[in-house]
């Protein structure tokens, strides 16, 4: 079970307390309307699987329930950082 | 039969104490202090069950949690029954019964080696993994014999009777294993200021000291190790758990230990006590001081009861007083186990002699042993033994230096009842690997050892292979200390006890003896005694093609019992690696999950049973419900009216009187339940108008409006009504399943996509009793107590008003769900029960009806209102629902929806579309969920055309009426579409309009 900090909780409570949303940083299209078929299934539908670091949404569901960014190693299951909405990782896969 | 092989002193037992208890419904006498194996031992009870596949007579093999066949049945009544007890970890009590759960119907008897023949032919290694690959129909013929004949125990057919806690902890240092290494670690980190939990599997700490002869610091090793004890006990922040194995490790250092706090004094916790504890322990450190487990080497009929494990030897003779047999053979490649012998000459019981498969070991016990006039033959094994069901001889043979083949003729037919043999040490390494760490071999040890990991892990001694006493107490102070420093403290100085180190010789990496014959004639050498795994069946595995470890695991089931395979798995591997001409590492490595023993369903479940299992959600008003009479049925968490039968009526009678009721006169329900979300803030419409599919930019203060939401595929997945309270101010209703779900979906969107939007959102679910009136008699019933104006051009469909409502603030919404004219009154929650006796005071004269779910499903489904989650499964857009209607196209924002249906598959033709089905025979009822096809003489497999979604009797139209999905449906009323049902009907029904009733809506606008 995973502990995991909460940057606005501002400590550390047990995954019982989150939910996980999925791969952070996958933008609306501004302009979905102009999208091709294959432009918004890539938007709806296609996420990375990665074997090692991966960026993803949490929500604090029975806590603050502010969402934010996590960044995890899917292979150890590390949390290497933690960060708002609107903000980047400073952690990031190489290459 | 008295305790025959009983020593007349010596051990942890208490001889003072004798305690009685049933084995296989016989009664025998063990002391306080035994542990159902050392008392079935002292009593010479050989077998203890009957091998899985082969039948085989089975005995006592270790002492420990790695035990592979003293697998019991416990407990003295049906609610108390555990199935999976290990004799040689169980306590005896007085009064315990238990029973050998391999071997139906007895172990002793030959009756079932009948059935284990048949079940030896049919079961050829690769079982399991032929038979799940061929039809299904086999396995039903091979799962009788097997689990009549095998089965591991059953489950009480009773309710437990019993208690357990779940306890959560919080410390700096954890350290698992209470022997001589982790002692040291707790001792030097307590003394250096660290909170420490310490656990251990026995019943008291001390680890294997408990049952050795070596003195520390010039004292015994008990007294040392109560020395120890009570040292950390007089630390108010050091926690002791002996009877508590440590089952997992989990990421972030999170453990799981299972306490036994009961069990060792009866089957049921004495009252007022709890039996077992899970706790979940959230660690800084860790400190692994596991220990090492003895390997028995893998020879011909190594399985006949009195072929032992060496240290499980010395451990029934120095800590249980007992001596399991009367002449021993010993077989070692090390130099440890020749103390086997010493303690069986000790106890005064012959040492035929010790099989060494070195050529020229030396070393200190070698020579002790050699003193002491014990033969010892070297550069040989016992390669096969004879007996059955109890050990009778051995045949010894020479074999080469790297223990691969017999040399010369196998000779000297000794005999013996005992066998004890030592292929080395197996460091319990299972707790690393259960967050994914790979275990790394080590020649020096011949061993796995743990591997890197990114836990606060620390180890010490013999997890570490690290064996020597000397060696093993350093490395405990060592971590300790370590733990410390890395904690903050400043680390202390554990003085380390004197101990005599014993010079020792190199031990022989040999695991697989080998025989005369080629392994595949050979004598059956078992590997894995649980799920009889021998060695020729590794072969023929391999040969197979089965060449990683993981497929030669899962080909055989070597592994796959309740031990795990802590006593075979490394054996199989060499023997796989052997036949592949690799080394371990190369052929791989094992890797353990969670749970490291067993655990009870009951230490998993905790208090959550029962009331506690999950939260239960009641509205204000019912206790109004039960008291009349109310069946009740659950959505979600709640506990929502179904229907109120009056005395003698039957559901359907129930249904059909207020299903008239209300549309007749007047009609009552509580609408509670279903979701609210108070939303405020400037742009709280124009968020509206992004996530409904419809427009809200008009949408005046006291209007409500219904709106349609779906995910950005376009796919409808809840709606209700939403209505303006002010300006900046909205009411957000949901399904009663949805709510929480629809508010983190809207908190998704602000806080990820728009946080730019000034918009607040706040569950007011709770806040509010939702009672709804319906029928032509409500607006007469509630003019009796309201103060609002019920005129009917001044409060019109779809408006809202504030007032009271018997003298209670009150928001009125004039929006309908039964087609009927209606009011939702809203008033704050603990007023609810007031004005719902209120409205029945004055409803008395209209003859106003309560109802439930199951008559709001039917009265909506007569208007064709669909409920999201049972006419929508998330396949389906508004447009296949015919709800145009609700999509605003104009709309400046490209709402949440709106380009995932306009996708190519969503525009096509010939989707599923819901449509109003009539059956031709208007009595009968379509079941829900039966699948439409336009020929019912098509052959099987039909193409389908879609499925009922609803489906009810409606006593107001005299008919069956029902909803579904049709392809093209909209396109084809009047067709004729046929339900073929499982017991052989074919039902035809009509497609028509779903709204089945008052097609023009008149009847909500009176
Ligand atoms: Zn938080």
């Amino acid at each position: 079970m995973l502990h995991i900090y909460c940057p606005h909780c501002r400590e550390h409570r047990e995954e019982e307390e989150f939910h996980v949303k999925g791969q952070a940083h996958i933008a609306r299209p501004l302009d979905p309307d102009s999208c091709t078929d294959k432009e918004w299934g890539e938007y709806l539908f296609f996420r990375k699987n990665p074997r090692g670091l991966h960026h993803e949404i949490w929500y604090h569901t029975t806590g603050c329930r502010k969402f934010f960014n996590v960044t995890r190693d899917t292979v150890s299951y590390e949390i290497k950082e933690v960060y708002k909405i609107g903000e980047q990782p400073q952690v990031v896969a190489k290459g | 039969m008295s305790q025959k092989n009983r020593l007349q002193s010596g051990g942890r037992i208490d001889r003072s104490k004798a305690l009685s208890f049933s084995y296989n419904g016989r009664q025998y006498q063990g002391y306080q202090g035994d542990t159902v194996a050392s008392a079935l031992l002292a009593n010479g009870v050989d077998i203890i069950g009957r091998s899985f596949k082969y039948s085989r007579p089975r005995g006592i093999v270790t002492a420990g949690a790695d035990e592979p066949n003293a697998i019991l049945q416990m407990g003295a009544t049906e609610a108390t029954q555990v199935p999976n007890v290990r004799a040689t970890q169980q306590e005896l009590f007085n009064g315990l019964v238990c029973s050998a759960t391999n071997g139906w119907p007895n172990a002793d008897s030959d009756m079932m080696s009948i059935l284990g023949k048949v079940g030896g032919k049919m079961m050829p290694p690769g079982f399991y993994y032929k038979t799940f690959m061929f039809p299904q129909s086999m396995w039903e013929t091979y799962e009788k014999v097997i689990r009549k004949a095998a089965g591991f125990g059953r489950s009480p057919l009773e309710n437990d009777p019993d208690e357990y806690d779940h306890v959560n902890q919080h410390c700096d240092l954890m350290v698992v294993g209470a022997g001589p290494a982790g002692l040291m670690a707790a001792l030097t980190a307590a003394r250096s200021g660290a909170r420490v939990i310490i656990a251990d599997e026995q019943n008291e700490f001390g680890g294997h000291l408990l049952s050795s002869r070596e003195r520390i610091g010039g004292k015994s090793a008990a007294d040392w190790v109560a020395e120890i004890v009570e040292e950390l006990a007089s630390f108010p922040d050091v926690m002791m758990l002996p009877r508590s194995t440590v089952n997992g490790y989990h990421d972030h250092n999170f453990l799981t230990i299972h306490e036994r706090r009961t069990d060792h004094i009866a089957d049921k916790a004495p009252t007022g006590q709890v039996r077992q504890r899970m706790h979940r322990v959230r660690a800084h450190w860790v400190v692994l001081a596991t220990g090492a487990q003895e390997r028995p080497l893998v020879y011909g009929h190594n399985d006949v009861p009195g072929c032992m494990v060496a240290s499980a030897v010395s451990t029934y003779i120095n800590r249980y007083g007992v001596v399991p047999g009367k002449q021993l053979v010993l077989m070692t490649t090390n130099d440890g186990a020749y103390q086997t012998a010493l303690d069986w000459a000790d106890a005064g019981r012959e040492v035929v002699a010790v099989v060494d498969t070195r050529a020229n070991p030396q070393g200190e016990l070698i020579e002790a042993v050699r003193k002491r006039g014990i033969k010892v033959i070297t550069g040989s094994a016992v390669i096969e033994v004879s007996g059955k069901k109890r050990v009778s001889g051995v045949t010894i043979a020479n074999i080469d230096a790297k223990g691969e083949k017999v040399t010369g003729k196998a000779h000297s037919l000794m005999s013996c009842d005992t066998v004890a043999s030592s292929g080395g040490w197996s460091p319990v390494v299972h707790l690393s690997c259960h967050t994914g760490s790979r275990p790394q071999w080590n020649d020096e040890i011949i061993g796995f050892v743990p591997g890197p990991t990114v836990q606060k892990q620390l180890i010490a001694g013999g997890i570490n292979g690290t064996y020597a006493l000397d060696k093993v107490l350093a490395e405990g102070v060592k971590a300790g200390q370590e733990a410390a420093t890395r904690l903050g403290l400043t680390a202390a100085d554990t003085q380390l006890p004197n101990v005599r180190s014993v010079r020792e010789g190199k031990a022989m990496a040999l695991f697989h003896v080998p025989h005369s014959k080629p392994t595949s004639r050979a004598p059956k050498q078992f590997v894995d005694y649980q799920n009889d795994v021998t060695a020729a069946g590794i072969e023929l595995a391999t040969r197979e093609g089965f060449e990683s470890i993981e497929h030669v695991k899962r080909y055989t089931a070597m592994g796959f019992g309740t031990d795990q395979g802590k006593l075979g798995n490394i054996n199989g591997m060499a023997i796989t690696a052997k036949i592949l001409g690799k080394s371990i590492p190369e052929t791989g490595t094992t890797v353990f999950r969670p749970n490291y023993t067993p655990i009870t369903f009951g230490a998993i479940a905790g208090r959550n049973c029962d009331e506690l299992f999950d939260p239960k959600r009641f509205s204000a008003m019912h206790k109004w419900h039960v008291e009349n009479g109310a069946k009740f049925e659950d959505v979600g968490q709640w506990k929502r009216p179904w229907y109120f039968p009056k005395a003698g009526e039957t559901m359907q009678q129930a249904l059909d009187r207020e299903c008239k009721a209300t549309r007749e006169s007047v009609g009552i329900l509580d609408a509670s339940t279903l979701g609210k979300i108070d939303i405020q803030g400037k742009d709280a419409r124009e968020f509206l108008s992004r996530v409904y599919t419809n427009a809200w930019a008009k949408l005046g203060v006291g209007k409500c409006r219904y709106g349609l939401m779906c995910k950005e595929d376009g796919m409808v997945f809840d709606d209700g009504v939403t209505s303006c309270l002010g300006e900046n101010h909205f009411l957000m209703t949901t399904t009663t399943g949805g709510a929480a779900g629809v508010l983190e979906w809207l908190e998704l969107y602000h806080q990820t996509e728009w946080p730019e939007l000034e918009v607040f959102f706040t569950s007011v679910t709770d806040h509010w009793a939702t009672m709804t009136i319906s029928g032509p008699n409500s607006r007469k019933l509630l003019a009796e107590l309201t103060d609002i104006d019920l005129d009917k051009d001044g409060f019109k469909f779809m408006d809202w008003r504030a007032g009271t409502v018997a003298g209670v603030p009150a928001r009125v919404f004039r929006i309908s769900f039964t087609g009927e004219l209606s009011f939702e009154i809203n008033v704050q929650a603990n007023y609810g029960l007031y004005v719902w006796e209120k409205l029945f005071e004055h409803g008395a004269k209209y003859n106003l009806t309560p109802y439930g779910t199951e008559t709001m499903h039917i009265l909506r489904a007569e208007k064709g209102f669909i409920i999201a989650g049972q006419d929508t499964d998330g396949s389906v857009h508004p447009f296949d629902l015919g709800m145009g209607w609700c999509v605003g196209n104009n709309k400046p924002f490209s709402y949440i929806g709106k380009r995932g249906m306009a996708r190519e598959d969503c525009v096509r033709p010939n989707r599923k579309q819901l449509v109003g089905l009539k059956t031709k025979d208007p009595k009968v009822v379509l079941p829900e969920g039966a699948q439409a096809v336009a020929n019912p003489k098509q052959a099987i497999p039909m193409d389908m055309l879609g499925h009922v979604t609803s489906s009810y009797w409606s006593a107001n139209l005299g008919r069956s009426i029902a909803m579904g999905f049709v392809k093209g449906g909209l396109e084809r009323m009047g067709e004729s579409v046929y339900y073929p049902l499982a017991d052989g009907r074919v039902i035809e029904a009509e497609i028509c309009s779903p709204i089945f009733l008052d097609p023009k809506g008149e009847r909500q606008n009176v």
